[in-house]
């Protein structure tokens, strides 16, 4: 069928087949690759994207069931060359290595942020626990989310 | 190679911590892995696998999967262009099943098609007939003189016997065991994806996520039946590696479908394919025997190590002689006895994963030598200083330890590290089951355990191993500026930054760009065995010192200053090096002979609190002390080891590839347990940098130790929670719960040939 949806501010439209999920209409129709499948599952978050304003796995996401909504991803976040606060804290920290979970984790780790400007480790580690990094043992994305709270808050 | 850094100070340089410069466009979802390339007119591949373990096929019917809408070509083992079998040791695997299928998900046929979908399919619409053979699944059974041959040359892949000193002394004091691991995944998370696009000249560019572009493109060619000049290989964005993109997934099979429609096809598994499209790290089964005298000395260790390479060889020889080389561990043991043996089963092929053999082992001797410290009423900490290896002392190849060799350093440095708060918290988050709220603690019990490690880094016994690296400085309206271009793979572990910052050391220039790596310069070899900074770091920094004596031969005759470098790049300097260690030497039969380039050792101390009554684990804090050598890029080198440990972590208590009858049972990340920020513990890491006299600046490598002490450390904090005997992982709750310790069913005794085993 096809969907009207608003992505990243844009009004787009896109055909999505029945069983198609909003992650392959953002992958292979509307031209946005950075949101990763890596589980189709929603086991490891790589997918992660903003959906009305609520985090979720844009691999659980029927295509047809995104119409009319608004559906925010990684590359609406940085301005240009200016990365939002949450990217420069991820390059800053350490916290990318190969970077396939990366686009997730900043998706994420910005609706953390946004309900929680000031998470104790504890509820970092709840928050991101759908978020699976191969690389990083979490160490440096932890880190990364700290510096972001500090900057997004200037404290 | 000197390891002093040049007295140059430009920002970026050796030994600070460094941005990558992949990093803001992967932050920005920009950076293109494989499975995010696209070309017009693209078509899609899609793979038909083998549902048994070991089949006769009878017949291939393809005709209703042609007919199919968007299908624009199904090849089947009748349409590949030649006979070539592929592999990376052993030419063992068919591009396509050719009368029989060894494993379930051996490739049987492929369809390109307008649609990932039309292509998926057109695989379902092929009709294969079978007849079911019995599989061998038990490696230990495949050995033995009444199983049925799975290849031509039998079912042995490779035997290694290490004999060193007296290898039948006896001694005072003695422990035995039988240890097993699962089958660990490297469970990356970009799949397997590649780009194939046929060239006007009857050739084809593949862009390809993988370890080790050259050695793609000498199994490639000859199974396309072209030249190695007619395929061009390009480095497609790497989502991870761990060992397995070491070998040939979907490589040929892209490009076959791109030559027969002259189209681009890009292949990408998904998670499930995946898991049936790689190879995983290695089963294992392991008897150890160790004497010692009641000082604590050791005297002799003896092992049998049976380690299953599934349906197909892969690295099993490398990795078989890993397991036997290191099976005594980062200790003085002057006799010895191990012998390893790699069989072919009907399971999933196996072969590189970070540790390569040395992780099985590792997990056998860190849990005798803690046996022998019961035995001998010895601290395990003190028992390991004991016997630790030191500068000049042999390891079991008689090979001596030259260079650095801070064993004892590391072991006290590591056993040093402050401990966390020694209560067991009350929040249920942090108790183990976590969120699950499954204890307020009534049943929960804390240990504390230690374990050691070593492996080699780069390439061994005689492998011709080099990297290759062209440098070249000019300069533009901005000013001066370095590009450096080599074959290695970014697989995520920050080689691009490393060889960046060494351009920016030597040559004093801060502008570096490091091209993307493809097959029109040399190799550099894989992005494995720890060995890139040493090689293809070295290879920069040999281009980059030849670059710099021109630059300064220029000075001279301009009687200008070297630093002056507007007036003396009016023509760049270009240079291309190739870079290798010293010579290794081939084994011998015994397996006494200097087949290392060098040793990487680490430790790791693992504080668990266990729940006994749900056999659930929290790990509270994972300790380490890692010889590095020298630091290049510390924020970099911070993350190899938390990574490393996060895998050694899965490897004890969480993650393996079940099997039955040949059957993976939880190809999926949601039956595939990995560690997520709630099972990963802060890990405290120190750093000790005694640099290596024939590395860059003395940079060992640093990739692998992280992964194969940890798992041992682990399980032996939770033997000291629990008092279960735990000779298996991954450590399950039942394990702790029952108690019921592993038993391989077979009889041998440690250090005998396994072909010998005798049923329990």
């Amino acid at each position: 069928m096809r969907i009207k949806l608003t992505v990243n501010g844009e009004e787009r439209e896109a055909e999505a087949a029945d069983h198609e999920s909003l992650l392959t209409v953002l992958r292979e129709s509307l031209g946005l690759p950075g949101s990763k499948n890596a589980c189709e599952q929603g086991e490891c978050g790589s997918c992660s994207v903003l959906m009305d304003g609520d985090l979720v796995c844009a691999c659980l996401v029927l295509g047809a069931a995104a119409a009319g909504r608004s559906v925010e991803t990684v590359e609406s976040f940085s301005d240009g060359e200016t990365l939002h606060p949450v990217q420069r804290a991820f390059v800053d920290a350490g916290a990318v290595q190969c970077g396939f979970c990366t686009p997730g984790l900043v998706v994420a780790t910005y609706a953390l942020l946004k309900r929680n400007p000031e998470p104790s480790d504890k509820e970092v580690r709840e928050a991101l626990s759908g978020n699976i990094c191969r690389c990083t043992g979490y160490g440096k994305i932890l880190e990364a989310v700290e510096r972001a709270s500090a900057a997004m808050y200037r404290r | 190679m000197s390891t002093a850094l040049p007295r140059t100070k430009v920002r970026g340089g050796v030994g600070e911590s460094v941005e990558r410069p992949d990093g803001v466009p992967k932050v920005k979802g920009e950076f293109q892995y494989g499975s995010d390339l696209r070309r017009e007119g693209m078509l899609f591949g899609a793979t038909l696998r083998s549902p048994h373990p070991h089949a006769r096929i009878l017949s291939i019917d393809v005709a209703a999967a042609k007919k199919m809408s968007g299908v624009k070509s199904v090849i089947t083992s009748a349409e590949l262009p030649t006979r070539d079998l592929f592999g990376l040791m052993k030419l063992d695997q068919p591009v396509l099943a050719t009368g029989r299928v060894r494993y379930v998900g051996e490739p049987v046929a492929i369809v390109a098609a307008e649609t990932a979908e039309e292509a998926r399919l057109a695989t379902r619409a092929i009709a294969v007939r079978y007849e079911l053979l019995a599989p061998i699944t038990d490696p230990v059974a495949s050995l033995q003189p009444d199983a049925a041959s799975l290849h031509q040359k039998g079912n042995v892949i490779e035997d290694v016997l290490v004999e060193h000193g007296d290898p039948d002394a006896t001694a005072e004091v003695v422990v035995a065991g039988e240890y097993e691991l699962g089958m660990q995944d490297q469970a990356a998370l970009g799949p397997e994806a590649g780009l194939a696009i046929p060239r006007q000249d009857g050739g084809v560019e593949l862009h390809i996520a993988t370890q080790w572009l050259h050695e793609d493109l000498r199994q490639i060619a000859p199974c396309l039946g072209l030249p190695e000049s007619k395929v061009h290989l390009v480095l497609a964005g790497v989502g991870g590696a761990f060992g397995a993109r070491e070998d040939v997934t979907l490589q040929i099979h892209t490009c076959l479908l791109a030559l027969a429609t002259r189209r681009p096809v890009r292949m990408t598994y998904g998670r499930e394919e995946s898991f049936y499209g790689h190879v995983h790290r290695h089963p294992a089964k392991l008897w150890y025997m160790h004497g010692a005298k009641k000082n604590g000395d050791l005297v002799f260790v003896r092992a049998t190590v049976v380690l299953d390479g599934g349906a197909y060889a892969s690295s099993s020889p490398a990795v078989v002689a890993n397991a036997a080389c290191f099976g005594a561990g980062p200790y003085r043991v002057p006799n010895a006895r191990i012998h390893a043996v790699g069989a072919y089963t009907n399971n999933p092929p196996t072969g590189a994963m970070r540790g390569f053999g040395a992780v099985q082992s590792c997990f056998a001797y860190e849990a005798q030598m803690d046996k022998l410290a019961v035995a001998l009423g010895i601290d395990p900490v003190v028992l390991r200083e004991r016997n630790a290896l030191r500068n000049g002392d042999r390891i079991i190849t008689s090979q001596p330890v030259e260079g650095s060799a801070p064993v004892a350093d590391i072991v006290r440095r590591c056993a040093d590290i402050a401990m966390p708060d020694g209560d067991i918290p009350s929040d249920p988050i942090s108790l183990p089951g976590g969120l699950g709220n499954l204890t307020r603690g009534e049943g929960v019990r804390r240990g504390v355990g230690f374990a050691a490690g070593l492996k080699n880094v780069c390439y061994s016994h005689g492998f011709d191993d080099f990297s290759t690296a062209r440098v070249r400085l000019s300069r533009d309206t901005r000013g001066p500026i370095v590009h450096v271009h080599t074959a290695a793979a970014e697989v995520g572990q920050g080689i691009v930054s490393v060889c960046a910052q060494i351009a920016r050391t030597e040559l004093g220039v801060e502008r570096v760009e490091v091209d993307r790596p493809d097959t029109t310069i040399g190799s550099a070899g894989s992005s494995s065995a720890s060995r890139q900074t040493w090689m293809t770091g070295g290879a920069v920094l040999a281009a980059c010192r030849e670059v710099k004596a021109e630059l300064l031969a220029r000075a001279r005759k301009a009687g200008r200053s070297p630093d002056d470098l507007t007036a003396l790049l009016d023509e760049p300097i270009d240079r291309t090096v190739t870079h290798r260690h010293r010579d290794t030497e081939p084994r011998d039969p015994n397996t006494q002979n200097q087949g290392h380039v060098a040793f990487l050792f680490a430790a790791h101390r693992a504080v668990v609190d266990v729940d006994v009554d749900t056999g659930l684990v929290k790990v509270v804090q994972v300790a380490t002390a890692q010889d590095v050598g020298k630091a290049i890029n510390p924020v970099a080198v911070v993350g190899q080891i938390e990574g490393g440990i996060a895998q050694g972590l899965g490897l004890a208590v969480m993650e393996e590839v079940q099997l039955r009858d040949g059957h993976v049972r939880n190809a999926s990340f949601t039956d595939y347990l990995l560690p997520t920020t709630l099972d990963m513990p802060p890990v405290v890491a120190v750093l000790i940098e005694h640099p290596h006299p024939d590395a860059p600046y003395g940079a060992k490598g640093v990739g692998e130790p992280p992964t194969i002490s940890s798992t041992p450390a682990i399980v032996a904090a939770i033997r000291a929670a629990t008092g279960r005997e735990l000779n298996r992982v991954p450590v399950s709750p039942d394990d702790i719960v029952f108690g019921a310790p592993y038993r391989s069913g077979w009889r041998i005794a440690p250090g005998d040939d396994p072909r010998r085993a005798v049923r329990a």
